[in-house]
């Protein structure tokens, strides 16, 4: 039997090896796959009194050179053996991919698939710090100052580093912290239980880049770590479900990544040809195994409810969980089992409250969850909700489900409610002005795009760049 | 035979001789204490005849801690100190009506042993101490005074109130509950920027909130004294070197007004910062139990319910179960006898136990 893999906290990343570890282990088989140190909140205060020395180093180097450190990373990232612990074996992308799926369920089509969206992170630095900085040149990153459409601009830092608690849920969230970097911003990354391998594998390639380790803490750690993280860094990204980020909700130093609740909507001038862009339709409902917080959990028609409801049944009805290397596989299995069991208790407590079918479960014939080789899966759900209030009908779960509805136009923009990402499928200018007003939606696809997709020049989940750096008034100083 | 072997089997027979004179002292007519003599008829068995050993404790039943909430103290004086006043304790962080136990000379006797664990180079005599912690009505304030005097030395004090700090957390004030602790550490500050002390009393908290403001091999201590919440062995290490640098002595101790305080074993690093903490026996026993059966104690290194006998002329408590869990740990050459290691808060595992910064 071989020794579970050591996964060590980083400090200034410097590897400790904690006294205090938590397993973890094969949902499948409970195989214990890695130990993991535990930092003690003492332990993290005591490193965030070092970050500003921390914090010089990184920003010792420029911009430029830190966006060429970044592509050499994306191909360090998806190509070489990299460290985890500073004993031990190296780790490889196959390693990595085997290990990912094993602990998050993820099965290795998606972990490549998320890998390559890492990489194009990695790749695209340069626009996507365009789109974050709209345009601006990136020296004003490194000196504070520059024009910007013929104005005089400064900035400066908000933080000496950033602090990031993140999911298990999907590797590609932390497309959303890389770019601290390159704007040489320190970061304090406290993974996910269940996924603490992507955010090591970037640190361990930016590293191996040329990046300075100063600029890397990895936290495992518990609650009161993860408050400490939040509340010790002046700028702070927090994922979580409602319950977690209540507690910071009003507080400006934290950005909150509560669920998605992505969305589709259709407009009347459009959904009558709803056939020519159904395929987008599933793909938001089915990509990256339905996990993501921009995966759509609820679709509004003005007409056609029952029909696109069906079709979308008809279209999801045919995945079926596969083994994890399965090149086919498209589910994911549930890391924790009693998650699996309470989504699927809970959508039959919906269904059999009234005012809602589960179209899938009729035409598959077969239960939502299924156990197969040791592993919980839920199999994709459509359900058709007779109205919006309706305890299924703006609900986001861990795997394909959403909510198909029936509301007349005029009265979709009230129903919607918190939406990460909203596809808009219409042409209306006059509709498009008044989403666009809209304070409930982060992202706006106008036009058939799945929720799904991400353009890397367009900031996700507020901007990065407003986030670490905020503009002061000036004036003289032009020699600067 | 080896020595240890031969050291554990003495170790016994001194507790075994020390059980039988406190029974004796607390059912006879003329010694006796009230509380004991009246529970006698209810025992069915005769105690000064039938308990001649530290294992015949196990015949009296659990002890319940709420008679030292409700019965009057004069219940608890034996009849040899009738007439004599004496000093009222209550427990830590115990909030409502307190467990009170009274007493005379026993936190001295307790203390006057427990420095003979402890190291001149680290506790000099003649320096002066500072503890940061529960004063109030608890035994530790005048028994750190006491320890501190039977070492030639004096000590400041800057209280910390554990019953208004479980309020605060318990009520989610968490502002509050950082603003007290600032106003805490602000007193200590002023006294270690304005006074030479060599010695530091407070709890483990407190202890690292104090580093994040001076350091403490800085400020001129040599040795801290530390207790009163759960230590695991990565809090250890981390107080050991880092919190003090590497350059301050660290005694952990184990403690609470019923029983008195335990050492720990000197071996810290050797044993992995893993702490085990020895009772001040014969004065008191710990045991560790079952969980599901207090009658039965568990093998060694594996967890259990922690169970204390407190055994003094004052003081006669057997089979109080404490609301702490710990690994039963073997006898050692210091202390010829079985230690508690890793205690932590009973049902710490399960669920997340507030134990404030008491």
């Amino acid at each position: 039997m071989t020794e579970p893999i050591h996964i060590p906290v980083l400090r200034g990343g410097e590897s400790y090896s904690s006294l205090d570890r938590a397993e973890l282990t094969s949902p499948r088989d409970g195989r214990v796959l890695a130990s993991v140190s535990q930092a003690n909140a003492g332990l993290i205060r005591r490193d965030l009194r070092k970050i500003h020395e921390r914090a010089a180093v990184l920003r010792a180097i420029p911009t430029r050179d830190l966006l060429e450190i970044c592509k050499r990373a994306g191909e360090l990232f998806m190509t070489a053996s990299l460290p985890i612990d500073d004993d031990g074996p190296a780790q490889g992308p196959d390693d990595y991919v085997a290990l990912l799926s094993e602990t998050s369920g993820l099965p290795h089509t998606l972990c490549r698939r998320n890998m390559n969206k890492v990489r194009t992170v990695f790749d695209e630095m340069e626009g996507i710090l365009a789109g974050l900085m709209r345009g601006m040149d990136l020296s004003v990153v490194d000196t504070g100052f520059g024009e910007h459409c013929g104005v005089r601009v400064c900035y400066y830092e908000t933080t000496d580093a950033l602090g990031v608690v993140l999911p298990s849920n999907s590797p590609g969230v932390n497309s959303i912290w890389m770019p601290a970097l390159a704007l040489r911003t320190p970061v304090v990354l406290k993974p996910g239980r269940e996924e603490p391998w992507t955010p090591l594998r970037i640190i361990r390639a930016l590293m191996a880049a040329g990046c300075p380790k100063e600029a890397f803490h990895f936290y495992p750690t518990d609650h009161e770590g993860s408050a400490t993280i939040l509340q010790g860094c002046g700028r702070a990204l927090l994922f979580g479900d409602e319950k977690t980020t209540a507690a910071y909700a009003g507080d400006p130093r934290i950005n909150l990544h509560g669920p998605g609740r992505s969305k589709i909507v259709v407009g009347e001038d459009m959904i009558d040809d709803w056939r020519e862009w159904f395929d987008v339709l599933v793909a938001s409902v089915v990509d990256n195994g339905g996990r993501s917080c921009i995966n759509a959990s609820t679709i509004i028609v003005p007409r056609h409810a029952d029909e696109i409801a069906d079709a979308l049944a008809e279209a999801v009805v045919s995945i079926e969980p596969k083994e994890s290397s399965d090149p086919d596989a498209r589910l994911s299995v549930f890391a924790n089992p009693k998650f699996a069991e309470w989504i699927d208790a809970t959508i039959d407590a919906g269904i059999e409250a009234g005012g809602a079918v589960d179209l899938t479960l009729e035409k598959r014939g077969t239960p939502r969850r299924l156990e197969l080789g040791g592993s919980q899966y839920l199999r994709p759900t459509i359900v058709r909700c007779q109205s919006i209030d309706h305890p299924l009908a703006r609900t986001e779960f861990l795997f394909p489900f959403t909510s198909v509805l029936e509301a007349p136009q005029a009265s979709m923009l009230d129903a919607l409610g918190p939406t990460l990402v909203l596809t808009a499928i219409t042409r209306d200018r006059d509709w498009i002005r008044e989403l666009v007003r809209s304070h409930s939606v982060d992202r706006l696809n106008l036009g058939p795009y799945p929720t799904s997709r991400a353009e890397w020049d367009q900031p996700h989940e507020g901007n990065l760049f407003e986030f670490l750096y905020a503009r002061r008034a000036i004036q003289g100083g032009a020699e600067c | 035979m080896t020595d240890l072997e031969r050291a554990t089997r003495e170790a016994a027979e001194r507790l075994d001789d020390h059980v039988r004179e406190i029974v004796q002292w607390h059912f006879s007519e003329e010694t006796g204490t009230p509380y004991w003599l009246e529970r006698a008829a209810s025992l069915g068995f005769d105690p000064r005849s039938e308990i001649t050993c530290a294992a015949d404790l196990q015949r009296f039943p659990l002890f319940d801690g709420e008679v030292l909430r409700t019965l009057p103290h004069e219940q608890f004086v034996p009849r040899a100190y009738s007439g004599r006043p004496f000093t009222i304790f209550e427990t830590g962080g115990t909030t409502g009506m307190p467990k009170q136990r009274i007493g005379w000379e026993d936190y001295k006797i307790d203390y006057e042993q427990f420095s003979d664990t402890l190291s001149d180079e680290a506790f000099p005599p003649g320096g002066y101490w500072l503890m940061v912690g529960p004063t109030g009505p608890r035994r530790l304030r005048l028994a750190i005074e006491h320890l501190a005097n039977h070492r030639g030395s004096s000590c400041y004090f800057v209280d910390l109130d554990p019953r208004w700090v479980k309020k605060l957390i318990a009520g989610r004030e968490f502002d509050q509950a950082k603003a007290y602790m600032r106003h805490v550490i602000d007193q200590a500050v002023a006294i270690l920027e304005n006074r030479r002390v060599s010695a530091l009393f407070t709890t483990p908290k407190l202890l690292e909130e104090l580093s994040e403001r001076l350091s403490i091999p800085g400020a001129g201590i040599r040795g801290v004294f530390c207790g009163g919440t759960t230590m695991t062995p990565q809090t250890t290490r981390f107080l050991v070197e880092e919190v003090l640098e590497g350059e301050v002595e660290f005694v952990p101790t184990y403690g609470n007004t019923l029983m008195g305080l335990a050492a720990h074993r000197k071996s810290l690093r050797e044993d992995g910062y893993s702490i085990t903490y020895q009772a001040p026996q014969p004065r008191a026993m710990l045991r560790v139990t079952s969980f599901d059966d207090a009658d039965r104690t568990v093998a060694y290194d594996d967890w259990g319910r922690v169970e204390l006998t407190t055994l003094t002329r004052e003081f006669f408590m057997p089979r109080f179960l404490e609301r702490d869990e710990a690994l039963r740990r073997r006898p050692c050459d210091d202390y010829p006898w079985d230690g508690v290691g890793e205690v932590r808060p009973f049902g710490a595992e399960s669920s997340k136990i507030v134990e404030g910064v008491y």
